[in-house]
């Protein structure tokens, strides 16, 4: 546990803490970019992006081993991945513009056209006598394991410019990502505007390919944008609210692979946030299915009190044993299935409450107070005082006649 | 084409042949209704799957693999359904979520297991193994008609031909079904059509495909399939029954090439190794859609959306 603290306050030695850091920012820049792809529906973008980083991966090794390297620069290879990426995301608008093919079957033939691509490269790669592939397979999955701290601090800075340049394009790509007509009524380029929207992707999963790998970016990139949804209905808030939950997934993840070598740091970062959606999936508020299942028991409840107490009033039997139970806990009923005092009187308001109302129906057949009428609600809180007399009025003509 | 081609490239390749067309198939409805992801998704979750039961059975062996391929598949599936309908997500974020989450648990339990001793690896998941699915005991195409070569085929041949076989009998038998609530889902159900009943068969299908063709192909040639082959036809034609015999084409096409390609391709550009077959496959497959989206003659929008 110790050594999961430590972890977590960055004590565990410069690297680690370098790690871990970087895992926060990159958590962040990636939960903040995932969510404009979110609100624009195109979260499965990213799956492309990723999967088309690995052929440039390869290249950018085979060339830079040709031109005499030892093809393990991590600058070098990151650049070669933003290259292919680019080309991917690319052809994917390509085909989405020039073809009938849907986006999301671009998205598809892209991501395994490029991946096998890659995994071609990878094999070639393997059998050139002078590359050693020493750590390629790492794109694929992540591994902090041997990182050096160079890279480290490239993880750390990436994440940290990721992060700037999304607070500075943060109105546009907000108004784009939430209504692209409208942003264009305003002057606003959405071309463009899409195209640094996709720059940022790019440049996360760039970063993160050695953290987190290629396979999982894509995790990082959609679970906190759908997680943060469940937490606000404003576009901005989603944003910061994704970003947060990217940046706590990345720190804690991070510091719980620090504990132990067996624990690879992707899947534990993506297994963090998994378990932050699924506790706001359950118990978010408004949008929970907690408070789903809460407002709904609540509903019944109110369905069913009213229901028995109009039947008491009108002297029916009432035959529903949730109707009984609820009556029944709220003492306005005794066990042998008479009314207490405070029974009868809820019965006399209830009762009272529908006589006003189906007046009132009768009176105001085309004005949108009458539409409130859902059998429950109290007719004080649609009327005001003065009408209400009135209606009473009404009744007591109606009764009199 | 001698003896060698029969003992060493005949085998991978039919049984790369009958994956492709296996995955093609329902390919083609789920390109239709847009949902040609759920093959990407299926094939992801396909890792904790064999994991799980790995961990259960303690060997690797075929049956429960697959068992709990198909299981993951499944589940894989309604968890998608589920955080949709419960979260009120649209799909392809929910897909994702869901995916991406059972791929990092499978990531995390091979790791945490020791499976490291035992041939059970995420690439080995990812690429598969079409080269060593070779039929040592044939001896030209003479062993095709001797039962005791024929008894040491790779078993991954007639499993595979029988998941092929079944996928095509099943689009068959469901054509009419299958056309019209892909095309037309308000009209299939007024029609009085169990159209989401049909949803989850082609899924099922979908899975079944996937989960017996990743075992001998890798995942990478599973999504290539379920997504190339069927585009590429769709650019080719307005006529679904044309377009499912184009994507078949294709998907042989792919397959063979592919195949041919990564074990003969570096002799003759005078390399000695060969490369992955698997990731050849769907690169040629990703070729032929290519040359489909510049040369296909049904290949524009057609009607309102045409412009832009």
């Amino acid at each position: 546990m110790s050594a999961f603290l430590d972890a977590l306050f960055f004590q565990a030695g410069y690297n680690a803490a370098l790690v871990a850091l970087g895992a926060m920012l990159l958590g962040f820049a990636a939960g903040a970019g995932g969510s404009f792809l979110f609100l624009r529906n195109r979260a499965l973008v990213s799956d492309a992006v990723a999967h088309a980083t690995l052929p440039g991966v390869g290249l950018a090794f085979i060339v830079m081993v040709a031109l005499g390297g030892d093809g393990r620069s991590l600058i070098g290879l990151l650049a070669g991945s933003a290259v292919s990426a680019w080309v991917g995301l690319l052809a994917v608008e390509w085909m989405v513009r020039r073809t009938r093919l849907s986006e999301d079957a671009a998205i598809g033939a892209i991501l395994s056209t490029f991946f096998g691509l890659g995994v071609v490269l990878l094999t070639v790669i393997q059998g050139m006598s002078r590359g050693r592939q020493a750590g390629l397979e790492d794109f694929l999955l992540g591994s902090t394991a041997g990182m050096l701290l160079q890279d480290g601090l490239l993880i750390a800075g990436g994440g940290m410019a990721v992060v700037f340049a999304i607070w500075l394009l943060r109105r546009p790509m907000t108004l784009v990502a939430f209504d692209p007509a409208f942003a264009a009524a305003r002057g606003v380029d959405v071309r463009r505007v899409d195209l640094a929207m996709m720059g940022v992707v790019l440049a996360v999963t760039v970063v993160g390919l050695k953290l987190v790998g290629l396979i999982l970016i894509v995790a990082l990139l959609i679970i906190p944008p759908v997680t943060a949804r469940f937490w606000s209905d404003r576009a901005e808030n989603v944003v910061w609210i994704a970003g947060v939950i990217g940046g706590v997934s990345g720190w804690i993840g991070a510091a719980i692979s620090a504990t132990a070598p067996a624990l690879p740091t992707g899947p534990i970062i993506v297994l963090v946030a998994t378990g932050l959606f699924a506790v706001s999936l359950l118990f978010s508020p408004t949008r929970g299915v907690a408070a789903a299942v809460i407002a709904r028991r609540a509903f019944q409840t109110r369905v069913h009190r009213r229901q028995g107490l109009l039947a008491l009033a009108r002297n029916e039997p009432i035959y529903d044993r949730l109707t009984l139970k609820i009556l029944r806990s709220e003492g306005l009923l005794r066990r042998d299935g008479v009314a207490t005092e405070a029974g009868q009187a809820a019965c006399a308001r209830i009762a009272r409450d529908e006589r006003r109302w189906s007046v009132a129906r009768r009176l105001h057949k085309d004005t949108a107070l009458t539409g409130r009428y859902d059998g429950l609600t109290p007719i004080d809180d649609v009327f005001t005082e003065d009408e209400i007399t009135w209606i009473d009025s009404q009744v007591l003509s109606e009764g009199a006649a | 084409m001698g003896a060698e081609f029969v003992q060493f490239s005949l085998t991978p390749i039919l049984i790369g042949v009958f994956a492709a067309i296996a995955c093609a198939l329902p390919g083609n409805f789920l390109i239709l209704r847009r949902q040609a992801l759920i093959g990407d998704a299926i094939s992801h979750v396909v890792l904790p799957g064999i994991v799980v039961a790995f961990l259960i059975t303690g060997v690797v062996s075929t049956w429960p693999m697959l068992l709990g391929a198909a299981g993951a598949a499944l589940a894989a599936v309604l968890l998608i359904e589920a955080v949709r309908r419960l979260g009120k997500i649209e799909p392809g974020a929910a897909m994702g979520v869901v995916f991406t989450s059972l791929f990092a648990a499978g990531v995390l339990l091979l790791e945490q297991s020791d499976t490291s001793s035992v041939h059970l690896d995420v690439e080995h998941a990812l690429m598969g193994n079409l080269e060593q699915l070779i039929w040592l005991r044939a001896d030209g195409w003479g062993s095709l008609l001797d039962p005791v070569a024929l008894s040491h085929l790779p078993p991954e041949l007639p499993r595979m031909a029988v998941a092929a076989a079944l996928i095509a009998v099943l689009t068959w038998l469901f054509w009419r079904p299958l056309k019209l609530s892909s095309f037309d889902e308000g009209f299939a159900r007024a029609l009085g059509m169990p159209v989401s009943a049909i949803g989850l068969g082609l899924v099922t299908a979908a899975a079944v495909a996937a989960v017996a063709a990743f075992d001998a192909v890798g995942s990478i040639i599973v999504i290539a399939m379920f997504i190339c082959p069927p585009a590429a036809a769709r650019l080719m034609t307005n006529h679904l029954g044309r377009q499912v015999g184009w994507s078949v084409v294709f998907a042989t096409a792919s397959a063979i090439l592919g195949y041919v390609l990564a074990g003969y391709g570096p002799l003759w550009l005078g390399a000695s190794n060969s490369v992955s077959a698997a990731g050849m496959v769907a690169a040629v497959s990703g070729v032929i859609l290519l040359l489909a989206c510049l040369f296909g003659p049904a290949r524009h929008r057609v009607g309102v959306a045409a412009g832009g």
